[in-house]
């Protein structure tokens, strides 16, 4: 019994992303063709060079064909996967381990969604039939049970946690005006974020990330094969996921203000990839900022801050896009938007550009090491992922 | 002879003043929006067997009575049983037509009790009356339960009783229609008037006790004028003419004799004698004393400590969205779906009789039960335990301004129970800027919503009443 990794086997030689936001004009196969296309110009592959497809979506469509009618790949394997929020990280997970086991020697990793459609605020979750006993929370209200805990727990009050909140907020604002694809492309004043409509708790409409249309892929393929691709591959160090019990909801133990499969899934990430200081060792990370108190707990659990003190750090600017460890320099899921079978390999794509230097207006100084954080359900219970990647081997 | 052997009352949270109406002093009970009068006949029910499991077990048989059934076709009384916990081998029957079943019911338990059995009689009604009218000016919501059965255990017998059936058009609705409609009162007065003096006469005269001695009178009718004579007539006094809670709760239907009879059986002393009357479509009259069993037989909770616990800043234009009768802005966010009905099956226990688990290895508590103990993992370990008398506090909490609901925002909340055990659940009848941590709640039954035809009852916690 071993999570083993499979560190510096595989890496990514092509990316593509589209824009993110409400794309009234376009539908989940437009967006799919949009990113499969670049994806496979970018690693200078024909569609029928790819030899096996991993498709993440929420609730955009069913089974693999939502890719191969799209794309009209010529009958190759297509798995169609679903794991709430961090379905795209679910997908290039799979195929990098695919790849890993020697089965195919080039895959591409592919995540989607269509979430403007619907006509309805804010997150809309398909269920099995039920008795009607279940819970009716919203999104924003689980999460927004993080912020009393998390005040209770470390004396913060209420009007001081509401200023690190809307400070989380500004500065995903901040990165997304820097990019060209985000949904939200435009610095908001504090006092706007922190005055914004209440949603749920302490939640305003700022505290909430984007609810968008967007898609994403990837091409993996053995990191010894990456040169015959591109000059610079950048290679996963660590992928780590953790699906949990619903302790949170069942044991008076539990006091949201932790993720218990955030911990279990970094703290195994971090062993994948020999990692023993993440504050000091990873350079950046894109991490699941579905609301600002998320992202701030998030800095906890992942060890980027110490217990408590993580809105310290938040104050004081570590996270920042010129800060000591930037988190979400792409804007993130707050501004970049949350396209739920995308946004796990939107935040590989910012590794991608990052790592590789091509991060324009938002790139960080010399980044080595990056992570991505996707989450899927609430506080209490919840799939975690992490993922850690490189631009060096070893 | 038989007699009651316990009761209950319920009085929902909210009033409307009818000032709020423009008519008049005082203020009506109003259901929530999450209430029907299935939902508080189970309140009233439970109020009626507290926590006692030996007296809920000998229940032989459950009455449900109402005019306003949530289903028009599917039994009502078995939903109030199972929330009851009430065993399946009960006889159970509804009883509906006009708000005369509530003591109808009373008296149907009563004569069971004579036959050695016990029942359960529970009354709830939600009485929508058009806007700007009588009715609604007039009218509440509310339920009351009574236990009946042989009279060795009785804290009050039955003396006497009579009845009378009259066909008149007095107060009618065609299935389907919203509000109820009444012949010109004048008329109504004219036939009832007689019919309820002679059943008075009557049942006094069944149980042999004159009109001086009666210690409360109580008089209920679709119109108060169609009694209006009888103190007249049978020579009673003030003092002997009870508070018909007109400016408290309004005449809530079927439940209404049983609930202001409830009332005088919390403040009766031994050997007083009450004379309870109602009249729709003729009159049902009983004449009861009050036996020493009496103080111990009283429910935890008063009818006054019911009607001190109020709400009564509802405004007009909510109770009407609540009631139905206002169409209203719905959120962009999906209708309710509807529950599926092998699931509910399945689920009975948990969703109904509210049991969750408590692991046989460890001691923690599942809310729903779980068969794998989330903490020890022991896999089929688990012994049933019910959880909807038991009481709990916020532990955390939300406000939900995006969900659906008919109150906006939704209270969710995190609540631990005292014996151990945690739920996920909606606080109701709360206000939700005086929310906090460490808040005391007890569960309470609910009609959550109605999805595609099918009303979903689960339990909600609520503030302490």
């Amino acid at each position: 019994m071993a999570s083993n990794g499979i560190k510096d086997q595989v890496a990514i030689v092509g990316m593509g992303c589209t824009a993110f936001g409400e794309h009234w004009d376009r539908d989940a196969s437009d967006m799919l063709i949009e990113s499969a296309t670049s994806a496979y110009q970018s690693a200078g592959v024909d569609p029928e060079d790819v030899d096996a497809y991993w498709l993440g979506t929420f609730a955009s469509g069913i089974s693999g064909m939502v890719f191969s009618e799209a794309l009209k790949t010529p009958y190759k394997p297509v798995t169609r996967l679903e794991n709430m929020c961090a379905t795209g990280s679910e997908a290039i997970r799979n195929a990098a381990y695919a790849v890993a086991s020697g089965a195919y020697d080039l895959v591409m990793a592919v995540g989607v969604e269509k979430l403007k459609d619907g006509g309805y605020s804010g997150l809309v979750v398909p269920g099995p039939d039920g008795d009607g006993t279940e819970s009716s929370m919203t999104a924003p209200a689980m999460f927004s049970l993080l912020a009393p805990a998390y005040c209770e727990k470390y004396g913060v009050e209420e009007k001081e946690l509401k200023d690190v909140l809307s400070r989380i907020a500004w500065k995903n604002h901040v990165a997304g005006a820097k990019n060209p694809k985000a949904q939200f492309r435009k610095e908001v004043p504090i006092e706007k974020i922190c005055n914004s409509p209440r949603i749920a708790g302490m939640f305003g409409v700022f505290d909430c990330s984007g609810v968008s249309d967007g898609s994403a892929a990837a091409i993996l393929c053995r990191a010894e094969d990456a040169h015959k691709y591109t000059d610079n591959p950048i290679y996963l160090k660590a992928f780590s996921i953790a699906a949990g019990p619903n302790e949170g909801f069942i044991s008076e133990d539990y006091d949201f203000t932790t993720f218990q499969e955030v911990v279990v899934s970094a703290q195994d990430a971090y062993k994948q990839a020999g990692i023993t200081n993440p504050r000091e060792q990873i350079s950046m990370a894109e991490v699941h900022d579905c609301f600002t108190a998320t992202e701030l707990v998030l800095m906890e659990d992942m060890g980027f801050s110490e217990r408590g003190e993580g809105w310290r750090d938040v104050m004081e600017g570590r996270f920042d896009g010129d800060g000591e460890q930037p988190i979400n320099p792409d804007g993130g899921l707050k501004s970049f938007g949350h396209p739920i079978g995308a946004s796990g390999l939107r935040m590989m794509y910012e590794m991608w550009l990052q790592l590789r230097g091509e991060a324009g207006e938002r790139q960080i100084d010399n980044p080595k090491l990056g992570l991505t954080h996707n989450l899927g359900g609430q506080p209490g219970r919840c799939v975690s992922f992490v993922s850690i990647v490189g631009n060096e081997l070893g | 002879m038989a007699g009651i052997l316990g009761y209950g009352a319920y009085v929902p949270y909210y009033r409307l003043t009818r000032q709020a109406i423009g008519a008049g002093r005082g203020e009506r009970a109003v259901a929530s929006y999450d209430e029907d009068s299935v939902s508080m006949a189970v309140e009233a029910g439970r109020e009626a067997s507290p926590s006692n499991e030996d007296k809920n077990h000998s229940v032989d048989t459950l009455i449900f009575a109402t005019t306003s059934p949530p289903y028009a076709e599917k039994l009502n009384t078995a939903a109030i049983a199972v929330a009851l916990d009430l065993p399946a081998s009960i006889r159970s029957m509804e009883l509906g037509g006009n708000t005369r079943m509530g003591l109808a019911g009373l008296l149907l338990g009563t004569d069971l009790g004579s036959a050695g059995k016990t029942t359960m009689i529970c009354a709830g009604d939600v009485v929508v009356g058009g806007p700007g009218g009588a009715r609604e000016r007039d009218s509440g919501d509310g339920a009351v339960a009574f236990v009946t059965g042989p009279d060795d255990q009785a804290i009050a017998v039955v003396l006497g009783q009579a009845s009378t059936t009259t066909e008149v058009l007095d107060v009618w609705r065609l299935p389907g229609d919203q509000f109820a409609r009444q012949w010109e009162e004048r008329f109504g007065i004219e036939v009832l008037g007689p019919v309820s003096l002679d059943t008075a006469q009557r049942a006094l005269t069944d149980a042999g006790v004159a009109p001086d001695q009666l210690s409360a009178v109580i008089l209920d009718a679709t119109n108060k004028r169609d009694v209006a004579g009888i103190p007249r007539a049978l020579d009673l006094k003030a003092e002997q003419m009870v508070d018909m809670l007109a400016d408290n709760t309004g005449r809530c239907g079927a439940a209404h004799a049983g609930l202001v009879l409830a009332n005088s059986l919390d403040t009766a002393q031994p050997g007083d004698k009450i004379l309870v009357l109602s009249t729709a479509d003729g009159c049902d009259a009983v004449v009861l004393e009050v036996t020493d069993k009496i103080n111990n037989g009283r429910p935890k909770r008063s009818v006054q400590h019911w009607l001190a616990s109020s709400n009564n800043e509802l405004a007009y234009n909510t109770y009407l969205k609540w009631r139905g009768v206002l169409p209203f802005e719905p959120p962009r966010r999906p209708d309710p779906g509807r529950p599926a009905a092998p699931i509910m099956k399945r689920n009975e226990r948990w969703k109904y009789s509210f049991y969750g688990s408590r692991c046989g290895n460890c001691g923690q508590g599942h809310l729903p039960p779980q068969r794998v103990c989330v903490k020890c993992r022991s896999v089929d370990n688990m012994k049933e335990e019910r959880f909807a008398d038991e009481a709990c506090k916020v532990t955390t909490f939300t406000l939900d301004h995006l969900a659906y609901s008919l109150q906006p925002p939704v209270i969710s909340t995190v609540a631990d129970f005292d014996v151990g055990g945690r739920l996920a659940c909606e606080l109701t009848d709360a206000d939700p800027t005086a929310v906090k941590i460490g808040n005391r709640l007890e569960m309470t039954f609910r009609r959550f919503y109605t999805g595609q035809g099918v009303h979903n009852y689960f339990w909600k916690a609520r503030p302490q009443r």
